[in-house]
């Protein structure tokens, strides 16, 4: 009983096509974002999180049309992130059936961002997302996909945008992201344990004991992950079945 | 035909909440409306809400809404999810203290980060799915078991002032008001349109409620 610990499969989508090779079994379309989704909604995924890796920008209208059609299909959260610059793109995502959009390099390129669209939105649809790589002692937020050094300190910069608005916080570890070594744990507890908002942890599942771990160390309130579902290694029952056994609250009906 | 009708006031996402009503009510006409005349004509009005409400309240009041809302409350089933729940009682602590619409008695509360020694033990917002006790028979919880979870995003509970009212509860460090029904009135904090099989039952259910309730 109570709010279960939420299991978030990640969809990599370029210009309307999931990529990264979703391999279901059964699957007639691997490629289309509505068919995938399904898929994750009869898995009894707790949310669904798009991330738009679209480079060019006038490919961009294309993830508003997938998330609409998705929407219309998939009755469960869907957030939506990648190339969100300013308010009017929140506000076209949500308007296409988002609900949640989810902010990364123009959060650092301009905070206020996050203040605005809080306050325009609510907190509840606005999450920021933080690449962070470790530095000595610290952890430093990176942007552009690991690329760009900003020299913010990710657990201020978690600490500054939940007071700017943030409703939740999507950690991702740069250093564990693709490796399959599991979550940084370190990080994810030092964040989780700073901001009184809710901390989705992601970067480096490998297999099911990390999310647990995730959830029990690092103190995360939920967990995403991307390849041990999408190559049909774990089913989200499955997940769930392997933290419930491991005391975790989680939603199975 | 049933029309229903969703209040549109120009915040968050009511695609979801249309779609939704569109896959369990295929033979019904939705829309996602501010216009007068298409909610005073509607068989079922939906009142969803997000974001902060002093600004749902001032976009209702500014679309002239108050008196066609206050109508459809005396007359019709009508479903109120999230700010369309918390707006019907007295007061509201968010945004410096909001008057709501008065149409039950209590008070919508912010929730209280709580930490303990190992760290945060109660974020704010309450996010995700929790389970909803149901405090009453009622024909919207028909076909949907006792417990079951649904999802949720706020950071401000009702705090219903009679106990008749209330028709479900949460517990997230508190005890809270998660749906109220009276008469032809049902309303509930949670998301039906993103809670999954148990969500679209319950909208089911609103779409062919008569508004006659035997609690």
């Amino acid at each position: 009983m109570g709010l279960a610990k939420r299991i978030i499969p990640c969809l990599d989508v370029d210009e309307g096509r999931v990529v990264k090779g979703v391999r279901f079994v059964d699957i007639r379309d691997a490629g289309d974002p509505v068919e995938v989704a399904r898929r994750y909604d009869e898995q009894m995924a707790d949310e669904i999180t798009f991330l738009d890796i679209t480079a060019s920008s006038s490919a961009r209208d294309t993830m508003v049309e997938v998330v609409r059609e998705v929407a219309a299909q998939v009755f469960i959260p869907l957030t939506v992130g990648g190339g969100i610059r300013e308010v009017a793109d929140i506000h076209r995502m949500l308007h296409a059936g988002a609900d949640k959009v989810s902010i990364n390099t123009a959060a650092v390129n301009r905070p206020q961002l996050v203040s605005e669209a809080s306050r325009y939105f609510g907190a509840q649809c606005i999450v920021v997302a933080i690449d962070a790589k470790r530095c000595a002692d610290h952890w430093e937020v990176f942007t552009h996909g690991g690329r760009n050094a900003t020299g913010l300190d990710a657990v201020d910069w978690a600490l500054q945008m939940a007071e700017r608005g943030a409703g939740e916080i999507l950690l991702t570890s740069m250093d564990r992201d693709g490796t399959r070594d599991g979550f940084d744990l370190a990080l994810t507890r030092a964040v989780s344990n700073a901001v009184s908002v809710p901390v989705i942890a992601s970067g480096g599942v490998g297999e099911l004991s990390h999310l647990a771990r995730g959830v029990q160390e690092g103190g995360a309130d939920a967990v995403l992950a991307a390849s041990i579902f999408h190559f049909g290694q774990y089913t989200i029952r499955q997940a769930k079945e392997h933290m419930a056994a491991c005391g975790i609250e989680v939603n199975m009906q | 035909m049933q029309r229903i009708a969703v209040v549109d006031l120009g915040t968050g996402n009511l695609h979801s909440v249309a779609k939704a009503l569109e896959k369990v009510a295929p033979g019904a006409r939705v829309s996602v409306t501010a216009e007068h005349a298409r909610i005073s004509d509607a068989t079922h009005v939906v009142l969803p809400g997000q974001g902060a409400i002093g600004s749902w309240l001032d976009a209702l009041s500014g679309a002239g809404l108050r008196d066609v809302i206050a109508s459809a409350i005396k007359s019709r089933p009508v479903l109120g999810i999230c700010l369309g729940l918390q707006a019907l009682f007295d007061h509201s602590d968010e945004d410096g203290g909001t008057t709501g619409l008065g149409i039950l008695p209590g008070a919508v509360r912010r929730f209280t980060p709580v930490s303990d020694s190992v760290g945060p033990a109660l974020k704010v917002p309450h996010m995700g799915w929790n389970n909803v006790a149901q405090r009453c028979l009622h024909p919207l919880w028909q076909g949907i078991n006792q417990d079951v979870r649904f999802y949720f995003v706020h950071s401000y509970y009702v705090d219903a002032a009679e106990p008749v009212d209330i028709a479900g509860t949460t517990e997230y460090g508190v005890r809270f008001t998660s749906a109220v029904a009276r008469e032809n009135v049902f309303a509930v904090q949670f998301h039906p349109e993103k809670s999954h099989h148990q969500g679209l039952q319950l909208l089911e259910n609103f779409v062919l409620w008569n508004g006659e309730v035997e609690c």
